[in-house]
């Protein structure tokens, strides 16, 4: 018989995403993690503008909705004033890495000791699915009728493999929602990148490779084939940086 | 005792010594040496220093801090402050108290390094996107400058809201004797984040902007019945009556003393808060006044307006308003002497 799992404390209501989105297991591995680590209710979020705003309606927790791309530098003030609480932002990849691309490099450049938790759908969810840094290469998007083209609008960037090799950061991967496996595998990422923080280690972020059935125009299952099938070779699942003396 | 203190050193230290325990910031004359003085003074007293990425970075690093109740502040000037105002439009809107330090330099665009009074309208209309006011304190020394260094932080508080203190690019680089205030015990505001959700928020999708709305003016009434603060000289005996704050307006009393010595009627206004507008002090002002004139270091005359709509509001009354606008600078008391006389003369036109 299948094991409920139980569904963690600080989670109040049912979020409100579309069906088939990847941001609420985001969500509910990020809850179960803070409550498997007892940090539940020593937590403070800066949530990202875009649907991952919607976290704001999902958990019972401190947070502060940031300014569009700003949640690194806010959760910066927030953990250099209370370093005892754990700081999680909560973000996109057009809020992480497009509009916020400064923001988001120069807190892991600091090794802040924050932790960074990035939904890519390589797309902008929120406003209707425009183009972001990190859609593929011939991706249509409302912004991209065409396909995307690389040659004039730049290739996806992979942040986490830009932090793995530049900077001097605790723990850096990427994950997937698409089967249990790998979101079991992903809950150990988040938890590694908790950890981190929690020991002062220092920098953590997790990218989540996340569907967006409604502006991918699928159905969900299609939208986890399009992961499984494209989107991880452009954006490859594991660990990049590895705690030290894990 | 007095001591001589830099303008923007002293404004760092009586920060500290009010209680502030966060500051991010980016460099930008005529306030680099704000965060400089704050890169070695905000360690020893365990607070945190953070030299930003950006001044867009710093505003949220402060946002960051105010979340978390602490009394945190940034400082800046020209497009630093733009850089800034869609923190500060944010940190209104989150009820956060926070103080921003604007060393007011010259100019639109990158500007220049002159000392200047022309984010008047920008400071007292809010600056950023939506409805909001700031409360706006400007000083004209550097002991005001250190005195409402603390009342900004104090007014942040109680209102939860955001104080600017408006000060000038010479304010921030020329030396005063000063003495500085005792040190403060510093306390977290009680609705900041301590990580167990004591602080309930009402959630980003079930806000109400009507609610919200009537709110908003009932904070910004309370702060115009209760904060105005000005200077004022012979108001009920003036044939004019000058307004000028900061630097100029430091320089505008000492041209009325003599004006006065002379044998003209003249008095003044200096607001200390540009928002809210000091409007009381203009009911005592002569009925039969015959018209107000603005010294201002700005290009098109900015705080003639204010003047102009409290006139309408208070004497209700059609007297002339004159303004003075002297780009950039301090003027010279014989300066606004001379152009008095003008204005006496018709020589100068009114602009309301
Ligand atoms: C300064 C600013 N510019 C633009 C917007 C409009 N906007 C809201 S969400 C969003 C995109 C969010 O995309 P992403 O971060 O990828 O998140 P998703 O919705 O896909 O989860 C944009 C452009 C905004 N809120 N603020
Ligand atoms: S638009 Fe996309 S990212 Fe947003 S809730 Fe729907 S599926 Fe999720």
């Amino acid at each position: 018989m299948a094991k409920a799992r139980k569904i963690p404390k600080i989670i109040e209501k049912p979020s409100s995403f579309c069906p088939g989105c990847g941001h609420g297991i985001a969500i509910r591995l990020i809850a179960e993690c803070l409550e498997e680590l007892g940090q539940d209710e020593n937590i403070i979020f800066g949530i990202g503008v875009g649907c991952s705003s919607l976290l704001g309606g999902v958990l019972e927790t401190d947070r502060l909705h940031c300014l569009h791309g700003r949640a690194s530098a806010v959760c910066t003030g927030m953990k250099r004033v209370s370093p005892e609480n754990i700081v999680i932002s909560y973000q996109g990849d057009g809020d992480a890495y497009s509009i916020g691309l400064s923001e988001t490099t120069n807190a892991a450049y600091r090794n802040e000791n924050i932790t960074v938790i990035t939904v890519n759908n390589t797309n902008f969810g929120m406003t209707g699915g425009q183009m972001s840094s990190t859609t593929l290469q011939g991706q249509k998007t409302t912004t991209s009728p065409n396909g995307r083209d690389c040659s004039i609008t730049g290739s996806p960037i992979k942040f986490p493999e830009l932090v793995a090799q530049q900077f001097n950061v605790a723990y850096v991967a990427r994950g997937s929602v698409t089967s249990p496996a790998k979101i079991n595998k992903l809950k150990g990422y988040i938890k590694n990148a908790l950890e981190a923080q929690i020991n002062g280690e220092g920098y953590s972020v997790v990218e989540i490779l996340s569907p967006c059935p409604t502006n991918w125009g699928m159905t969900p299952l299609q939208a986890f084939e399009k992961i499984d099938n494209e989107i991880v070779k452009e954006f490859p699942i594991g660990e990049f940086k590895k705690r030290e003396g894990k | 005792m007095a001591e001589m203190i830099k303008g923007n050193h002293a404004i760092s230290e009586a920060a500290i010594r009010y209680g502030a325990r966060l500051y991010a910031g980016y460099p930008i004359t005529p306030s680099t040496e704000i965060m400089e003085y704050l890169s070695w003074r905000m360690p020893e007293v365990g607070g945190t220093f953070v030299q930003a990425e950006s001044e867009l970075a710093g505003i949220n690093m402060v946002i960051g801090g105010a979340a978390c109740g602490v009394r945190s502040f940034t400082a800046s000037s020209g497009p630093g402050i733009s850089l800034k105002q869609e923190g500060i439009t944010q940190l209104y809107d989150e009820e956060l108290a926070a103080v921003i330090i604007n060393v007011v330099r010259y100019g639109n665009g990158i500007g220049t390094l002159y000392t200047a009074q022309c984010d008047y309208l920008r400071e007292t209309r809010g600056g950023g996107n939506g409805d909001y006011r700031a409360i706006v304190l400007c000083p004209e020394s550097i002991q005001e400058a250190v005195e409402l260094v603390g009342l900004a932080f104090d007014l942040a508080d109680k209102y939860r809201t955001v104080a600017v203190l408006m000060t000038e690019g010479a304010l921030g680089q020329m030396m005063e004797p000063c003495t500085l205030p005792d040190f403060i015990e510093t306390k977290r505001a009680p609705w900041g984040f301590d990580g167990k959700y004591s602080y309930k928020k009402v959630g980003i999708f079930d806000r109400d902007s009507m609610k919200e709305a009537v709110l908003m003016n009932e904070k910004h009434n309370a702060i115009k019945a209760n904060e105005q603060r000005w200077e004022d000289e012979n108001l009920e005996d003036a044939d004019y009556v000058f307004v000028a704050f900061g630097l100029p307006g430091r320089s505008t009393k000492g041209a009325v003393k003599k004006l006065q010595e002379e044998g003209n009627k003249v008095g003044f206004i200096r607001p200390i808060t540009a928002w809210p507008f000091p409007e009381e002090a203009f009911k005592k002002i002569n009925p039969n006044v015959k018209g107000l004139i603005t010294v201002e270091a700005n290009a098109t005359g900015q705080l003639v307006e204010d003047v102009a709509l409290t006139v309408k509001k208070v004497l209700r009354a059609d007297i002339p308003v004159y303004s003075l606008p002297y780009v950039y600078g301090i003027p010279a008391m014989k300066t606004i002497k001379a152009d008095y006389k003008k204005i006496v003369d018709g020589e100068i036109k009114e602009v309301f």
